[in-house]
């Protein structure tokens, strides 16, 4: 039974981690249209930033700053924020076909240099020396987990209220028209340039954020941890639940979330074993056939995006 | 120095022929199509069964052509290769990509290109297995063009090249000389012009699948007579192939073959500065740099 309870709490964790880069993912193509195919690069930085900002000093790299756990969490968060910027900058106001390139690029990229790049965040073996905030007064049991995932509970409640906060105020307003026609909004007088760039980087701050917390639950982070299938897993997660939709984001991420940890357990568990091998094959095979298979059949998802109409015709 | 020169127009020529078809899918169907690389293992793999096949019921056919590693197996399973490509993007867009932009959500098309390419890759990993496979077990050794500064050359790496270059030079007389070439240029140009002017849009796509497809093909099948075949060529050469069209500008056909050359030459010769280790992360900074200084490409015009 305590097996059980443990494992939810792990579950619930990981998937509440991952529910929050969906919602970062949500404001970019949900709400704007923005095509990010690098989610793990800015999910990657906010997980790098954390724990070298956070981190006790290392030998064979940078990084172990020791700094108060809210700010490096916080200065992960920046450093995603900058890379999307960098990014953004140099293509939104290109053809949207550069946005999905370089943000495939940069993930690759980012995934490589941290592999290779060992004086910087120790390469292949990842970062070491960071501890989890208050462990020396909780311990590291089962209380600690718990603990933990409250505050991973509160802080997607947080990014939940402060996207539907956003969407439903006039910038919102302003991202959906630029989504549905940008010349329209051009002809008002807004810069459709520079609203992308801020619901861009906003986005990926979000998803800096997710990577923080992602990080801070195993102390540590690898090039392992940002392989593009974490890419392929958001965007189910956001196809699924339904793009446009906030309650459609969380819901999708435990619902793929859940799919995929019970496939793999499946494979593992019933499949020849001369199959093992080819596990995280059948699973990419699914992934695909997922995505593949909602835009061809159900493209707005299972929880629809709920147009508002902002003010009531009814004479007042 | 001049052994990576060499190294990377030979790789050049790959990445060019990969990048035709995926610029002209590009500019017509305005998505950028991650799946695009997928083609060239479809085609690579194709060639390795019908070249294991041809072998078999003809063994007078397993004989190597010159110098080269090819056999004229291999070379008539090619031609298949290239059949079997072209049909099989085709189909996927008729089963994917047509339908999806039939119901108008073109900007979901680049989310279902990237499903596709991992549905190809992955099934062709189940298929035929992870490890890596190679048409002939026989080495081929290199030959010393010069011994200072040191320069060696494989037969198959020559033949590659001179191949991509006929093959690019029959495109452009295709394109530049022939009735078909107007009409596929006008479609680029103008969509709603060359409808008006008889040109049937639905085959000028099917038109530029096929040939993609089959351009990929060939690029595959010389990766793999170069290289070795495996079902990651596709996400290895993704992003080079897509370097290859920005550095050229989305949508021209010689600005792709410009620029897989000059990705190709800029990953290898790069290697003089950088430990090897970080090869794939070139691609970016040649689109990052790219970018930054001609945001249109070399050949490309302005078009949003």
């Amino acid at each position: 039974m305590m097996g059980f309870i443990s494992y939810a709490v792990f579950f619930t964790t990981i998937a509440s981690i991952l529910a929050i880069a969906v919602l970062g993912l949500n404001l970019q193509w949900g709400n704007t249209g923005l095509f990010n195919g690098g989610v793990v690069a800015f999910f990657g930085a906010g997980a790098y930033g954390t724990l070298i900002l956070g981190g006790s000093p290392q030998a064979d790299h940078i990084g172990g700053f020791n700094i108060f756990y809210p700010l490096a969490l916080f200065g992960g968060m920046v450093i995603a924020g900058l890379l999307a910027w960098v990014v953004g900058i140099l293509t939104l106001r290109l053809r949207h076909d550069y946005l999905a390139i370089a943000t495939f690029g940069i993930a690759v990229t980012f995934e490589n240099i941290m592999r290779n790049a060992e004086s910087l965040a120790g390469g292949a073996k990842g970062v070491r020396g960071f501890e989890r905030p208050l462990r020396a007064w909780i311990g590291d049991g089962f209380a600690y987990n718990l603990i933990f995932l409250v505050v991973v509970l509160i802080l997607l409640f947080l990014a939940y209220r402060f996207l539907q906060h956003l969407v439903q105020s006039p910038f919102g307003r302003l991202l959906r028209a630029i989504r549905e026609d940008e010349e329209v909004a051009l002809s008002l007088g807004k810069s459709p340039a520079r609203i992308r760039l801020t619901a861009f980087v906003t986005g990926s701050v979000i998803m800096g954020l997710s990577g923080g917390l992602y990080a801070t639950f195993y102390a540590f982070i690898s090039p392992q941890d940002v392989l593009p299938t974490l890419t392929f897993q958001i965007w189910a997660m956001l196809i699924v639940g339904g793009a446009g939709n906030a309650r459609g984001a969380v819901f999708g991420a435990f619902l793929i979330w859940g799919a995929w940890t019970a496939s793999g357990w499946i494979l593992s568990r019933f499949a020849p074993i001369d199959l093992q091998l080819y596990t995280g094959s059948i699973q990419y095979v699914l992934i695909g056939a997922v995505i593949v298979g909602m835009l061809l059949w159900r493209p707005q998802g299972l929880l629809p995006e709920r147009l508002v109409v902002s003010q009531s015709g009814k004479p007042t | 120095m001049i052994q990576h020169l060499a190294d990377g127009i030979l790789v050049g020529s790959v990445l060019s022929l990969g990048a035709i078809g995926l610029t002209m899918v590009m500019h017509m169907l305005r998505f950028a199509n991650f799946s695009h690389a997928e083609l060239l293992s479809v085609g690579a793999y194709s060639a390795l069964v019908f070249d294991a096949v041809f072998a078999a019921i003809f063994p007078f056919l397993a004989v190597k052509i010159g110098p080269l590693s090819m056999t004229v197996a291999l070379a008539l399973a090619m031609v298949l290769a290239i059949v079997i490509t072209g049909f099989s993007a085709l189909l996927i867009d008729r089963l994917v990509f047509r339908r999806v932009r039939e119901k108008g959500a073109e900007l979901s098309m680049v989310f279902a290109s990237f499903g596709v390419a991992l549905v190809i890759r992955n099934v062709i990993g189940l298929a035929f297995g992870l490890e890596t496979n190679l048409y002939s077990k026989d080495i081929i050794f290199a030959v010393a063009v010069s011994r200072d500064p040191l320069l060696l050359i494989k037969p198959d790496q020559v033949f590659t090249l001179i191949a991509a270059i006929v093959i690019m030079f029959g495109l452009h007389l295709v394109l530049s000389r022939t009735t078909l070439g107007y009409a596929f240029r006008a479609v680029a140009e103008n969509p709603g012009l060359a409808q008006v002017n008889g040109i049937r849009l639905s085959r000028m796509i099917a038109l530029v699948w096929i040939i993609g497809g089959g351009l990929a093909a060939i690029a595959g099948v010389f990766y793999g007579l170069t290289n070795q075949i495996s079902p990651i060529i596709g996400r290895d050469l993704v992003l080079p192939i897509f370097a290859a069209t920005i550095v050229g500008g989305i949508g021209s056909v010689y600005g792709a073959v410009a620029g897989g050359f000059i990705v190709g030459i800029a990953a290898n010769v790069s290697l003089v500065v950088l430990p090897s280790g970080y090869i794939p992360s070139i691609p970016f900074m040649i689109i990052l740099a790219v970018l930054l200084i001609r945001p249109n490409g070399l050949f490309g015009e302005v078009r949003t």
